[in-house]
């Protein structure tokens, strides 16, 4: 697939840059050369996946017409670390940690994630209890040696890790980020003695109050870390061989992308980096289209990702959960404290299973059918009804003409399941029972954006929401009246979205420092001090990359009222604090917790927990798409009858060609329409057109006015 | 089959179902993040829900604290008896921390606010909060009546038309310990509330709803069915169970017979001890709560709770007993004994399901409640200075062994609180952690076997003197094991330099000694000679057992390697089997 957008030659050769997403099933390259972009999706190879990526890099290339040696710049993302934490297929880990906390990790935050199923499974820890050693060491929270590390205690371990044949070593000691004298010290004698293991320090990794999280941060870096580093390493001499001697660049969970040597010292920060890539994907379909409260919405085969845009910029997070072994559901994976892109991720995908509950319900996933056996109108032995099926029957997809008509769908197998699981039960008959899954399975979507976006404090009912992802398209116009948001807007690419994504990502690095202070008792020179600490680790980190560009920085102080658990992220326009810093910074606080929660509480002293440093090359300048002018009807090449889910009527829709509509044209709804890959349901509430990049708009008919 | 409006509106039905439980979800978290006080927002101890015009609920969020299942629910017609939906006005919060009109202790304050949609009042919104300090004695069980454990608020304004109740916020802020975090708390209430009101007028909106109550009658109606559907699967008849805990200064029997009946299933506590002179007595509506959590647990777990689906669960328990007290008894410790209710009735269940029911776990909660400074430790002979500090820490020991699973280590049940880090609390409090760590040996032996329980030990930085409220429980009495499951090792509380000291009651910490807690683990389920000898090994191996125990509980003998030496194991258990 590739598309011509520019047609006129810059007078020196363009630049060629290239993204590569390797996903579970699939791994996708994205190249743009100058202004044209070629992109190429391939099987992932497991067992040795760079093998992958070259039969997908070689196939875009020769679509282009370069050669390897024409490549000015490529961009990696990965789910293997992910993958690796969520099959547990890591190195042999021990965890070094304070005597008496040997089960912080296992003991976690001592309650249940669900409440009432009492056969739940907790998580296992990565680090198993027999390989995690306690030394004797005490500092105390401020950081002050209360005990000192007992350096023989260390050596004493070492016949022991190495009869267990360990291949990496988590060290984690308690108040750590306050002080990493210990850690450091205990990694001097360790690395020493055992120079082939590698050594993560939880003070370098994520140096941050609470232990548990820490830890378990620590264990999954050195759990993920011999792996990820030969595979990089081989990737990067599979790259030079094959003749492309053009910089490595890695895509971190946290947006930015960074040198392959930063990735190896730090692999955790690579965790979900696809969906990262993806949430860029919509940050710059926002910029180009100008709008700047959005909500990416990105649904798949399995799961559906919501995430928060403000003026181009995704929300971001210091917490994630990988590996959730309970529905999705918080609290039931292992905590990362990393920079991350904040997303919610729930079962509700293509592939998302309805069944009936115990209240006579229709519930949909997350129990997903997958690609294999996959829906049962795929006709590869699916027997349990999935979303995809409700589709079919709806008359969203139409099963002539699936993934540009070489794939045929069964529609009769559809009808049969979604009758015998849902509505035989509920004696409803089958387009009601279809409707009914559909219904759920946007409501299941809606749901979990409106307690996100209350969760980060956000109004999501002014917000544009961009779709991508299979089978966003289908479904966006429904969970947009459910949301009450006035405008959709549908890019082209979608398909290989988070591989765009990459290329639009700035080179950035997050530094993260625990440093407690109270307003009240506020110490400006200590925090000069700790930003110009921070702002020397990211420059080492990102410079190398920037070629010579004059980079960004931002800092963040997370605040809260003294009392309070929950901390506001409060962005610092100074980075030195002097006198009136106190005044200044409260200031900033309470403009920051009004505008989340419409308050504010006098008297109160506010303390600051945590502080962030984010420096990144400038992004991509991006000039918005002037609005079409010219309208013009579009011609429909079809129709369908398909459901009205507010209603349950069936009505009957115009269906467009997709290849075939220029900018400016107009459709209104209910309509089709349709291309390679997907198809876009527009329902009667909203009206679509194509804008000047070729991107559908829905925009309701009522709600205009509200977007901004 | 159904007409086609008909299949839709069924259809609308239940998406705004699902929506009512997403909006208290809203509410719930829009409380945890804008709460002080720790037990809210760090342990979740909290709850929120919705309500009908007649003060039914409709909705409640699944959130750490099954105290507050039928607590807040109870307490909702009370707030309307007094304030009529007709006489309430927009911007009106209303409040009480009345033991027993809400959920049992000084400390829950429960705010009710109502929804206007069209000018008319159409619904409430409702939550429970457990604040940081209530006065009087603080949180422990050395109240001797109600009186004595702080201040107690009836029924009134919180705010009146958008204006808050400054006298009343004047009055709490001058009788509290920390005045304000829980005025804090309390504007975190009313807001939350103000959430969910909004985000239901946004439904009513889109669905066209005049007023709730055809979906409130369509949700009680349909949980109410399924539960008793689900009850109809059990056998019927009478079953009974005895559990013995340690009481303030005596032992309490908590006798249960559980009926189960075409439609419903009742539980009566006749034959429970009588109140205690101290503050570890339960208010019926706290009885009926955790009564009602362990009955779901086994019987309806995925019902979720409102009106409808509490309605075939009943209760009752002698009025004077120490499951239903009147005022002025003292209540502030409640949770001791009240914790302790789903272990008696899944006793009464085991009868009941062909699978069983879990064992008796840990189950109290070791909040670990610390005071510290010159006017505590005033008497002690101490250089240097002792700061004053209040610090409450919840604990977990081990829950019972499941039928099919071992026992969850460290975890809180029936409770779903969350504990603290270690690293947070030390920072705001002149303590240190010098052990957290799971307690080997201490989970009941079975063929599944009992989660562990584990070892605090905490002394005051640089050696400073402080105090402990202690409220600990299963220090005499274990969790029992079920179906040939064994015993769990009983809690301890003692000095690091030796000395026993009491479950219950303020003790002294002294200089430079440590507190020692030795967490009690749970029941194992089923004989510990069917317990696969690998996972004995396996359990052997990263020291959840010892070797002796392996041998001694198990009848598995282990080579120096930790490999099964099966001759010596099948000699064992015949030996065992034949005894």
């Amino acid at each position: 697939m590739s598309t011509n957008k520019n047609s006129a030659r810059a007078a020196r050769k363009p630049q060629a840059r290239l993204g590569v997403d390797i996903g579970g099933t699939f791994t996708d390259v994205a190249l743009e050369v100058g202004t044209t972009a070629y992109s190429a999706k391939t099987l992932t190879t497991h067992g040795a996946p760079e093998r992958g990526v070259l039969i997908g890099m070689r196939d875009v290339i020769a679509k282009a017409g370069i050669t390897p040696q024409d490549i000015d710049i490529i961009i990696y993302g990965t789910t293997l670390a992910t993958n690796m934490l969520i099959e547990r297929r890591g190195a042999k880990t021990a965890l070094v940690t304070t005597e008496g906390f040997r089960d912080s990790i296992e003991m976690r935050n001592e309650n249940r994630f669900e409440q009432y199923d009492i056969n739940i499974d907790l998580p296992e820890p990565l680090v198993p209890r027999h390989l995690r050693f306690p030394i004797p060491e005490r500092l105390t929270a401020q950081g002050r040696v209360l005990m000192p590390l007992r350096e023989d205690a260390v050596e004493a371990l070492i016949p022991q890790l190495e009869k267990e044949g360990i291949e990496s070593i988590a060290v984690g000691f308690i108040h750590s980020y306050a002080h990493p004298i210990h850690e450091k010290q205990a990694r001097d004698i360790l690395s020493r003695r055992l120079p082939k293991v590698s050594i993560t320090l939880s003070s370098e990794v994520s140096p941050e109050m609470r232990e548990f999280e820490r830890f378990s941060t620590a264990c999954a870096n050195a759990y993920v870390q011999p792996l990820m580093s030969r595979h990089l390493t081989a990737l990067g001499r599979d790259l030079r061989d094959a003749g492309f001697q053009c910089p490595l660049f890695l895509m971190l969970s946290g947006g930015g992308i960074t040198t392959l040597e930063t990735a190896i010292e730090f692999p955790v920060r690579l965790v979900e980096s696809g969906p990262a890539g993806g949430a860029i994907f919509a940050s710059h379909v926002a910029h180009q289209c100008g709008v700047k409260d959005v909500v990416s919405y990105d649904m798949g085969g399995t799961t559906a990702k919501i995430c928060m845009i403000d003026e181009f910029q995704p929300q971001t997070s210091r917490t994630f959960e990988v590996a959730r072994v309970y529905r999705f559901m918080k609290g039931s994976g292992l905590p990362l404290r990393i920079p991350v892109i904040e997303m919610v991720e729930i079962g509700a995908g293509g592939g998302s299973i309805a069944h009936i509950d115990s209240l006579g319900r229709i519930a949909v996933g997350p129990e997903s059918a997958g690609s294999e056996p996959g829906p049962a109108c795929y006709g590869r032995g699916g027997s349990k009804p999935a979303v995809t099926d409700a589709d079919v029957t709806l008359g969203k997809i139409d099963p002539d003409n699936f993934a540009g008509g070489r794939m045929k769908l069964d529609r009769d197998a559809s009808a049969k399941v979604i009758a015998a699981d849902v509505g035989k039960p509920l004696g409803l008959e089958v387009s009601h029972a279809a409707l009914g899954i559909s219904e759920m399975v946007d409501e299941n979507m809606a749901n979990a954006a409106r307690v996100h976006a209350i969760e980060s404090g956000k109004d999501i009912e002014i917000r544009t929401l961009i779709g991508f992802g299979g089978a966003a398209p289908i479904h966006v116009s429904r969970l947009a009246e459910k949301l009450n948001v006035p405008r959709v807007i549908i890019p082209t690419g979608a398909g290989v979205g988070s591989a765009v994504g990459f290329l639009r990502a700035p080179v950035a690095y997050e530094v993260i420092r625990s440093h407690h202070q109270r307003l009240s008792k506020f110490n400006g020179r200590a925090a000069t001090a700790l930003i110009a600490e921070m702002r020397a680790e990211a420059k080492k980190v990102v410079e190398p990359g920037a070629s010579g560009a004059k980079l960004v920085e931002k800092r963040i102080a997370f605040m809260r009222y003294v009392g309070q658990g929950h901390e506001v992220a409060v962005n610092l326009p100074a980075d030195k604090f002097g006198a009136d810093a106190a005044k200044s910074l409260r200031k900033a606080f309470e403009t920051a917790y009004k505008a989340l929660y419409d308050r504010t509480i006098p008297h109160l002293d506010v303390e600051v927990l945590t502080w962030a440093l984010l420096l990144s090359t400038p992004l991509p300048k991006v000039s918005s798409a002037k609005p079409v002018k010219k309208k013009i009807k579009a011609k429909p090449v079809g129709k369908r009858k398909i459901i009205d889910q507010a209603t349950g009527q069936f009505v009957t829709a115009a269906v467009y060609d997709r290849t075939q509509l220029v900018p400016g044209s107009v459709m209104p709804g209910p309509a089709v329409i349709v291309e390679e890959h997907t198809a876009t349901v527009v329902g009667k509430a909203y009206d679509a057109s194509i804008n000047a990049l070729g991107y559908i708009v829905l925009d309701h008919r009522k709600l205009g006015k509200k977007a901004r | 089959m159904a007409k086609k409006n008909d299949a839709l509106a069924q259809i609308h039905m239940q998406v705004m179902w699902n929506r009512l439980i997403s909006v208290v979800e809203e509410q719930a978290q829009t409380l945890v993040r804008t709460a002080f006080s720790t037990s809210v927002r760090e342990a979740g101890d909290l709850s929120a829900g919705v309500f009908d015009e007649q003060g039914r609920m409709l909705a409640q969020a699944v959130t750490g604290t099954p105290g507050h299942i039928n607590s807040m629910a109870e307490a909702v017609p009370h707030f309307i008896a007094k304030y009529p939906m007709s006489k309430m006005k927009p911007g009106d919060h209303f409040i009480t921390n009345d033991p027993w009109q809400a959920s049992g202790h000084l400390h829950d304050f429960t705010v009710v606010s109502p929804t206007f949609h069209k000018g008319r009042a159409v619904a409430l919104f409702a939550n429970t909060i457990h604040v940081v300090d209530i006065g009087g004695r603080g949180f422990g069980p050395d109240g001797r009546q109600v009186f004595e454990e702080g201040l107690n608020i009836p029924i009134m304004h919180l705010f009146k038309e958008g204006k808050a109740n400054e006298t009343l916020m004047e009055l709490i802020r001058t009788n509290v310990r920390e005045p304000m975090q829980v005025e804090g708390d309390l504007f975190a209430a009313a807001a939350c509330n103000d959430t969910g009101s909004k985000r239901l007028v946004d439904m009513m909106t889109e669905f066209e709803l005049k007023d709730l109550n055809k979906l409130g009658a369509f949700i009680i109606e349909s949980s109410r069915k399924a539960t008793i559907e689900k009850i109809r699967k059990l056998k019927p008849g009478t079953y009974r169970n005895t559990m013995q805990t340690d009481g303030y200064d005596a032992p309490v029997t908590i006798s249960a017979a559980l009926t189960v009946g075409k439609d419903g299933i009742h539980v009566d506590y006749e034959g429970t001890s009588g109140a205690s002179p101290y503050g570890i007595n339960v208010v019926f509506n706290y009885t009926k709560a955790y009564t009602c959590f362990g009955v779901k647990c086994i019987v309806a777990p995925d019902i979720p709770n409102n009106y409808g689906s509490l309605l075939p669960i009943t209760f009752s328990a002698p009025e004077g007993s120490i499951l239903n007290v009147q005022r002025p008894w003292a209540v502030a410790a409640r949770h001791i004994i009240g914790h302790c209710l789903p272990d008696t009735v899944f006793g009464c269940l085991h009868q009941v399901v062909p699978e069983g029911a879990q064992a008796e776990g840990s189950a109290s909660l070791w909040n670990v409640q610390l005071r510290g400074g010159p006017s505590v430790s005033g008497g002690v002979a101490f250089k240097g200075n002792i700061p004053e500090f209040e610090m409450l820490q919840f604990n977990s020991g081990g829950t019972g062994a499941r039928p099919t699973k071992d026992g969850l280590n460290s975890t809180a049940f029936p409770s779903g609180v969350r504990g603290m880090p270690v690293e947070a609390n030390e920072a705001i409090t002149p303590v240190v952690f010098w052990k957290k760590e799971l307690r080997p040996d201490s989970g009941g032996a079975g063929t599944q076997r009992g989660g562990l329980g584990q070892i605090i030990e905490i002394g005051g930085i640089d050696g400073i003197p402080f105090d402990v409220l202690a409220m600990f429980e299963r220090c005499e009495n274990p969790a029992h094991g079920r179906a040939g499951g064994g015993t769990a090792k009983s809690g301890r509380v003692s000095l690091k330099s030796g000395k026993q000291m009491r479950g219950k009651g303020r003790q002294s910490i002294p200089p430079d000694d440590k507190l020692v807690l030795e967490l009690p683990g749970g029941g194992g389920f089923g004989s510990p000679m069917k317990r696969e000898p690998s996972r004995v090994a396996n359990d052997v191996k990263n020291g959840y057992i010892t070797r002796e125990a392996a041998k001694r509980d198990y009848g598995v003998a282990l080579r120096d390697d930790l490999s099964v030496d099966d001759e010596t194991t099948k000699s064992l258990r015949t030996q065992r089997a034949a005894e």
